[in-house]
């Protein structure tokens, strides 16, 4: 059996997908720093 | 034959073994991560020098009266070149400080080991309040209001220098706090 | 069809003509904006040099925010879009995708850049990189910086679009080699930085012109530094995919294993840009919660995928070279490497100064605590000038050298000087970093003209006289890094204009690729399982200073007031 007929596995096929790979570069910032940032932004209290 | 700049030559290149160097180091530097990042929760439970976050949206209306009333109330003298209220809060007390262009008011006298609330706020751009030469840096903003608590470990007069760039006079951005015994 | 394809007689690679020339352009383009920078660098330091003290106040604030544009951005940008384009379209021998919206991009990264630099020169932009709300710029400022960065992202999807264009068109078989991945990690982080500018840049500039009433101080920070920080991390990306790709042009290297550098690259992609936070350390409204775990890369993971790359790409050249014969003792494969070839030496000087000075001393002021010793104190430039021009610059350079004859066909000019030129360079910017962090170390704030505070009426602060001193080594430094810097222009522009034309099948010689061992060549070499124990040691003694200087860190942390 010829190894190079088979599917790779998936980590490989993700690996090899440059725009699941751009959707998942973009999206983990955007939520971990950019969307979880600014709504500590927007909830600091008001001074009284 | 296959280099960096070739496409792998196997093309199951996943199910390829790793080499052994690769694996030792790979878990020093895993359990590496792992120190680090025990060790910041660790020192806001045990450290001294954790910066609080405490913060409030405000004015520089609303900041500048509460810090005119807190200098009103606690003046003890006026000194320096620039003839500045010296104002000494009671230990455990609120402290406020003002940063605007081109300088930190008012000159606050505190005394060593006791801990204060320090209340700091920009009346227009951004600044930094560097403490020297204890080497205490913290970004002061605009219509922010940032509540920590300093306690002083040595006696001495100490400068606040401005450390954000702020305009053509940033290098004349300079106040005092005092400590006394 | 086959005419507007050339084949390199050197490297075998094939040369679609629209992408070389956009490559080229791109080049040149950067190395000019390097060349300008630079002066402005020189400017900068000599002022910050106390007995110099070279330019008045505006003027220095002024120099000071042209350096920062165009090294940081111009130069690395522009130097990135061509290597998007020669690691896609050189690297998978295919044409690439829509040349004459490449152009269109190229047109508007000039177009920013030069505006950038009139209005900076006029006066009505001393507002540092940053610049930072409230304090306001030029509206052209703002805008020049939205075109450029349109043009950029227009580079990044030529470069996505002639991937696809490889894949259809089977110029490739398999999966892209390791230094393209390399490099389309450096291209999503750029995607990333990108609309992160524009979503703080565009309102600015609708703020500078009186459209909105208010830019939050914290929410600019926030946002801008998405764009600010992770502009340096697609340089990590891209010059780390330089260093592989140097391990293959001087040694024939291949990947330790691909799996493992890959992996490392997609935790480059999913959590590097997360160190945008280190900005955010010292300011009021962001918890803690959030200042760990993004200033912590996602507890290191990205940390951990650098310091995989430090080990796989010395450990890459090391196998190699055991391969070819240089299998004894520890060090032998370096010992043997060709330390008078530019392309190799810059690119270890850089491999190293990264390391052991950028990458520690990044972690350490990264960490949530201790950043407030180091916090807008000169350190925090003394650490980036490891990373960026230690690290980024002289990698770039580095491959420079490589690409005269390959992308432009010239010989080389002045081979002499060129193998002294990384050491140069890279000695006086190791010297910029670590005397920069020491007077940080000091309390010596950066972006300041006047230490000595003689303008204040007399309120002053006495800083200790080692700030002086340290102070005066990096001007002394400066002047040897911009020394190393002018070189290199001077090389690259004279080979360029007059070095010897290089014939359409001529092959140089010695030749300037190596050829690849043989898998079989690979049997047996190092010692027992290990093959690579000389890179093992190394990244021992890395591990050791990092330790070291991390938990020394912590103990001058707890000598100062306390802080709650």
């Amino acid at each position: 059996m010829n190894d190079d007929d088979q599917t790779p596995p998936l980590m490989q096929r993700v690996l090899d997908n440059p725009f699941i790979l751009l959707f998942l570069g973009v999206a983990f910032p955007s939520v971990l720093y950019l969307i979880w940032g600014i709504m500590e932004i927007v909830s600091v209290p008001l001074a009284n | 034959m296959n280099s960096t700049l070739t496409p792998p030559k196997s093309k199951l290149w996943w199910n390829e073994p790793v080499e052994k160097s690769e694996l030792i180091w790979i878990s020093i530097v895993f359990v590496w991560g792992l120190v680090m990042s025990f060790m910041m929760p660790y020192w806001h439970v045990t450290g001294n020098q954790n910066l609080s976050n405490e913060t409030y949206k405000t004015t520089p209306e609303r900041f500048m009266s509460k810090a005119q009333s807190f200098v009103d109330e606690y003046t003890v003298r006026n000194e320096g070149p620039r003839n500045y209220p010296v104002v000494k809060p009671p230990p455990g007390g609120d402290v406020y400080m003002v940063a605007r262009l081109w300088d930190f008011w008012p000159i606050v006298e505190l005394e060593k080991d006791q801990t204060y609330r320090f209340h700091l706020s920009s009346m227009d751009w951004q600044h930094g309040f560097s403490l020297q030469p204890a080497n205490i840096n913290i970004q002061v903003l605009p219509k922010y209001e940032h509540v920590f608590t300093l306690t002083p470990n040595s006696a001495g007069e100490y400068s606040v220098i401005c450390n954000e760039y702020c305009g053509i006079g940033h290098h004349m951005m300079i106040g005092k706090i005092l400590v006394v015994e | 069809m086959t005419e507007i394809f050339r084949t390199c007689p050197d490297t075998g690679l094939k040369f679609h003509r629209p992408a070389e020339n956009l490559m080229k352009a791109n080049a040149v383009a950067a190395v000019v904006f390097l060349l300008v920078g630079g002066v402005y660098g020189l400017l900068v330091g000599l002022t910050r040099w106390p007995a110099v003290h070279l330019l008045p106040a505006d003027w220095f604030y002024l120099a000071l925010t042209a350096h920062g544009l165009n090294v940081l951005i111009f130069w690395l940008i522009f130097f990135e879009i061509a290597l998007l384009y020669f690691c896609s379209a050189a690297l998978l021998g295919c044409r690439i995708a829509t040349p004459k919206i490449a152009w269109a991009g190229f047109a508007l990264m000039l177009i920013g850049a030069l505006m950038n630099n009139y209005i900076v020169l006029t006066g009505n932009a001393t507002v540092m990189m940053t610049s930072y709300a409230p304090m306001e710029a030029h509206p052209l400022f703002y805008l020049s910086l939205i075109l450029f960065a349109v043009g950029a992202l227009i580079g990044c999807f030529v470069f996505f679009g002639t991937l696809v264009v490889a894949k259809a068109e089977k110029t490739y078989e398999g999966s892209v080699s390791l230094v393209t991945f390399g490099a389309i990690t450096a291209a999503i982080i750029a995607v990333f930085t990108i609309v992160s500018g524009a979503i703080i840049l565009i309102p600015t500039l609708l703020w500078s012109l009186g459209f909105i009433a208010e830019i939050d101080a914290l929410a600019y920070r926030l946002i801008w530094w998405g764009f600010g920080h992770s502009s340096q991390q697609i340089n990590v990306a891209a010059h780390i995919s330089v260093w592989y790709a140097i391990a293959a042009i001087v040694f024939g290297a291949k990947p330790m294993s691909e799996k493992v550098s890959r992996m490392a690259f997609l935790m480059y992609i999913l959590f590097l840009q997360l160190a945008s936070a280190h900005h955010l350390l010292a300011d009021p409204g962001v918890s803690s919660e959030f200042k760990m775990f993004n200033t912590s890369y996602a507890m290191y993971l990205a940390v951990m995928a650098s310091m995989v790359h430090g080990l796989t790409v010395p450990g890459s050249i090391e196998a190699a070279q055991r391969a070819k014969g240089f299998n004894s003792g520890l060090f032998e494969w370096l010992r043997r490497a060709p330390w008078g070839n530019p392309t190799f030496s810059g690119m270890f000087i850089s491999l190293v100064g990264f390391g052991f000075l950028g990458g520690i001393s990044g972690v350490v002021m990264g960490v949530e605590q201790i950043n407030v010793l180091m916090h807008n104190t000169v350190y925090v430039p003394g650490h980036f000038h490891a990373t960026v021009v230690i690290g980024t610059t002289l990698a770039f350079m580095a491959l420079t050298y490589w690409l005269v004859p390959v992308l432009f066909r010239r010989e080389l000019v002045m081979k002499k000087l060129a193998s002294w030129q990384p050491y140069l360079f890279g000695i006086g910017m190791s010297g910029v970093a670590l005397f920069l962090m020491g007077a940080g170390t000091l309390g010596v704030p950066r972006r300041h003209w006047d230490i000595t505070f003689s303008m204040t009426g007399g309120v002053v602060h006495e800083f200790p006289a080692a700030a002086n001193t340290l102070l005066a080594l990096n001007g002394l430094s400066v002047i040897l890094a911009i020394a190393g810097g002018a070189a290199f222009c001077i090389i690259i522009v004279s080979s360029l204009l007059f070095g010897r034309k290089l014939g359409n099948e001529e092959k140089l010689d010695p030749p300037i690729m190596a050829t690849p061992p043989e898998d079989s060549d690979y049997e047996g070499i190092g010692t027992g399982a290990i093959s690579v124990p000389g890179t093992l040691v190394l990244a021992g003694v890395f591990f050791v200073a990092f330790a070291v200087y991390y938990f020394i860190n912590w103990k001058y942390l707890a000598e100062t007031w306390g802080i709650g």
